[in-house]
């Protein structure tokens, strides 16, 4: 697969999504802010430390000096958080929490050790049965090939398509222990927590190839629990649907490849012509 | 056995019974002296010294983990050998051995180093003697109590022996992954009862002695604020630890007898359905993790506070600026610190409502924090500093806490906690909190309080040594994951490599790895010190430091019992530079001239 796109050194990497801007500012912000009280901490501690270092001829004093001006930067500290908790931090997360729109390209998401299934309800936009009794290596999100709407479900492992410049929902779950769904460049993080099933939304802004990480320790294979994140263009998108869209011959068994979940490998993709393509 | 008679008299039972022995002709057996004793001050050592070892074990796990962060993938030099085939294959660290060495490293540092040594160790030496008591108010209790600890801390670490390993679900053990983990977490849950078990039979001990044992005239505006920390630190054990231990049976039933507390229905592991009652909850159990884990950061942080309090106003010869507020903050800062642990759980899919409620409590809890520590700086103002070893470490202390502190700020926050939750940011903030704050704090309390436990100095050369190598090292080890936290690298990786924003940051990690290890060399001066000064440390009186509080009216060391004549207490804690005074400190059991 093609290079991941972008540059990453040794601050925020580069930001595609929507929200992120808000995110990114509160970030600056903050930490403008902790360099501020941090430096100014730092002049007065030093020159006590001078100022007031015992030599010859030198006593300490008994008496508290009188500061008012601690209480006054006390003030000022707490009127700064409250800004920044209900001026900054509280609108963005209720944007990010908030009802996503209606028009919104919508998938689901099942973690597991150690690979990440995406489920899209393919053209008809509803999403096909599932049932955790029909899980097993060719059909890994437990897909019930008798129900109509789930004959154009695509399936991917380790892969996700998301659409530019369209509000994307992502509803959440795992089948065995706590993953977290993680992509930095999005700005978006959203434990995966088998036995609920939580929405997560997002627009990207930018198309590429990024990279999802799973932040949330889940057992050996943890550290390389990762999925190819890949924003396309409609007309990419259109293609990728239309490729991997299951023919009518093969609605039976709509997935194939081998995957093995329980190896720390990463599996391989359910979805035919993507197989070669996915993580290393 | 009269010494048992007069224990169980209870009433007065520390004033006569230790009193006696301490006169008395007979000598206990080597056995009840330094083994099993009753004695505050012996079980202080007991627990400090077991606690210094803890700590030990835990940092060799960490520089072990710091290889494979360094150089992923390759072999071990020297060490490696020394590994079997199922940790270290030709030297090679296996992922599940690093997710057991992250496991316990957390474990370690938390249950069996930094607890045990600032509650376990200094308050049990110390508080006694600052309140002015002959001993705590239960011994016996006290006794149960660290021999409760002791095989907890050594069940835990046997854990490794067990097939599959030790416990690799890290510190939080969060379930389903806990309840399907090898067999090593069954050991954990049981260690850990243990442990709890000991910090209550502990907790209560404290509350009671502190309540009860103070000396005539040690009203509760007159206690060190050494006694304030522990005090609230023992309310926090008492109230916060009790929904762990039920949490921590709870796992074992699930790992033992088939139920489903943590265990929801339909899981499906390995391909294979699991065949579990289900219907559990999976996040009930980090609700109650972390019921216990959040007050416990403070149970980590108060002592060293109190630590520092104490060694500043010693060293700047002044009183503490504003001890009243000082005091109020903490107790404050204890209620608080109950109504804030679900900040660690922003990403588990919380309503807006309930995460506002905690971001809020989030937010008020960093002010009695600001407030002490403003406390501590402005009692730099106006002082006559000496610059001695467990001074300089107090000194760093602030600094080191305020970052710990602030970079706490962006993690309250749910929006930027979005981005920086479960990242090397995390890691690099509450390491600043407990490494070079709490742990630089009990270093300052162990190099204060050396010649009172054994009646000589360390040296202040190895001391300064220790100082300033372990200042700029640690600073080198924790820095940097701020930044590796902000390029987006999440915690607990094997190998970081894998994902290209953190190739990004990779060349930070050899950065934090050398540091790792010169830090460790620089622990070097401080076990020569330690050992070498028990013989050939300078001997001092009993008040070397030329302090106000109680424990330095007792002889050095403490006979059985502490005091010579009993104690009466005149005047504030920290009555340093007093005008019209012949010298620049006037303690608390001098009598008026």
């Amino acid at each position: 697969m093609d290079q991941i796109t972008g540059s990453y050194g040794y601050w925020l990497p580069m930001d595609i999504s929507a929200h992120g801007a808000a995110i990114d500012r509160l970030m600056a912000i903050l930490h403008w802010f902790m360099l501020l009280l941090f430096v100014g901490w730092g002049i007065f501690y030093v020159y006590c430390l001078v100022k007031f270092r015992a030599r010859a001829g030198h006593v300490a004093s008994y008496a508290p000096v009188k500061a008012i001006f601690t209480k006054y930067i006390e003030v000022a500290v707490v009127v700064v958080e409250v800004f920044l908790l209900f001026g900054l931090s509280t609108p963005v997360w209720f944007k990010y929490k908030g009802e996503p729109e209606v028009n919104s390209q919508r998938m689901r998401l099942v973690a597991e050790q150690f690979a990440w299934d995406f489920h899209y309800p393919g053209k008809d936009g509803k999403f096909g049965r599932t049932d955790a009794s029909l899980i097993s290596s060719e059909n890994p999100v437990g897909l019930d090939l008798e129900d109509p709407a789930a004959k154009d479900d695509i399936v991917s492992v380790n892969q996700m398509h998301i659409l530019l410049n369209k509000p994307t929902v992502v509803e959440i779950t795992a089948k065995d222990v706590i993953h977290s769904f993680n992509i930095p460049v999005l700005r978006v993080k959203q434990d995966a927590i088998p036995g609920q099933r939580v929405p997560v939304s997002f627009e990207a802004n930018q198309t590429g190839h990024f990279e999802l990480a799973c932040a949330q320790l889940c057992g050996l294979g943890h550290f390389k629990m990762r999925a190819d994140v890949l924003v396309d263009s409609p007309a990419d998108y259109a293609k990728w649907e239309s490729e991997n869209a299951p023919a009518p011959a093969e609605a039976a068994a709509p997935a194939a490849g081998n995957k093995q979940p329980a190896t720390p490998e990463p599996p391989k993709a359910p979805v035919k012509g993507q197989a070669e393509k996915t993580a290393p | 056995m009269s010494t048992q008679a007069t224990h169980t008299n209870g009433h007065g039972a520390g004033q006569g019974g230790h009193g006696d022995h301490a006169h008395g002709g007979h000598e206990l057996p080597f056995w009840r002296k330094y083994i099993f004793s009753v004695d505050h001050k012996i079980i202080g050592v007991q627990y400090a010294v077991s606690a210094l070892v803890f700590l030990f074990v835990g940092f060799t796990l960490m520089m072990l983990m710091r290889w494979q962060l360094a150089y992923p993938g390759q072999p071990l030099p020297l060490f490696g050998r020394f590994f079997s085939d199922a940790t270290m294959p030709g030297g090679v660290m296996q992922p599940e051995f690093y997710n057991q060495l992250g496991a316990m490293h957390g474990t370690i540092m938390v249950f069996l180093g930094v607890v045990p040594l600032a509650v376990g160790g200094f308050g049990n030496y110390v508080m006694p003697l600052q309140i002015g008591a002959p001993d705590m108010a239960f011994p016996r209790l006290n006794m149960a109590s660290y021999w409760v600890f002791l095989p907890g801390g050594v069940l835990m670490l046997c854990s490794f022996l067990m097939p599959g390993g030790a416990a690799q679900s890290g510190w939080t053990s969060y379930p389903p992954l806990s309840d399907l983990a090898t067999s090593g977490q069954t050991v954990w849950l049981l260690a850990m009862v243990l442990l709890i078990t000991s910090s209550l039979l502990g907790s209560i001990n404290f509350i009671v002695t502190i309540i009860q044992l103070r000396a005539k005239g040690l009203s509760f505006w007159r206690l060190p604020f050494f006694v304030h920390a522990q005090f609230v630190t023992a309310f926090l054990l008492l109230l916060a630890f009790p929904p762990l231990e039920a949490a921590s049976v709870m796992q074992l039933m699930d790992r033992l007898a088939g139920t489903s507390f943590f265990l929801p229905s339909g899981l499906v592991v390995s391909g294979e359905p699991l065949k579990v009652a289900g219907e559990g909850s999976p996040l009930l159990w980090q609700h109650l993790f972390w019921f216990l884990a959040h007050p416990e950061v403070y149970v980590l942080i108060l002592p060293a506070m109190g630590i520092i309090a104490e060694v500043i106003a010693n060293n700047t010869r002044k009183p503490l600026w504003g001890y009243r507020l000082l005091v109020s903050s903490v107790i404050f800062l204890g209620f608080m610190s109950f109504v804030v642990w679900a900040h660690h759980m922003f990403m588990t899919g919380m309503g807006t409502a309930m995460s506002t409620f905690f971001q809020t409590t989030t937010m008020i809890i960093s002010v009695p924090s600001i407030i002490i520590l403003t406390c501590l700086l402005m009692s730099l103002y106006g002082a006559a500093i000496r610059f001695t070893t467990p001074m300089l470490f107090a000194l760093a202390f602030l600094p080191m806490f305020a970052i710990g502190g602030l970079t706490g700020l962006p993690l309250g926050l749910t929006a930027s906690d979005i981005y920086l939750h479960d990242t090397f940011y995390v890691i690099g903030h509450f390491h600043y909190v407990v490494a070079p704050g709490t742990l630089f704090g009990l270093f300052a309390g162990i190099y204060y309080w050396y010649p009172k436990v054994t009646g000589r100095q360390m040296n202040s050369a190895l001391g300064k040594l220790h100082f300033w190598g372990s200042f700029v090292a640690i600073n080198g080890v924790f820095m940097p994951m701020f930044f590796q936290g902000m390029a987006g690298l999440s915690r607990r990786l094997y190998d970081p490599t894998v994902y290209a924003h953190g190739r990004g940051v990779q060349p930070l990690n050899v950065l934090i790895s050398w540091s790792v290890w010169i830090l460790a060399a620089f622990q070097l001066p401080f076990i020569v010190n330690f050992f070498m000064s028990l013989r050939t440390g300078e001997k001092v009186a009993e008040n070397p430091w030329h302090a106000t509080t109680l424990e330095w009216a007792a002889p050095s060391p403490p006979p059985h019992g502490n005091f010579l004549k009993e104690p009466v207490v005149y005047r504030d804690p920290y009555e340093y530079s007093v005008p019209g005074q012949p010298e620049d400190f006037h303690p608390q059991f001098a009598a008026e001239a």
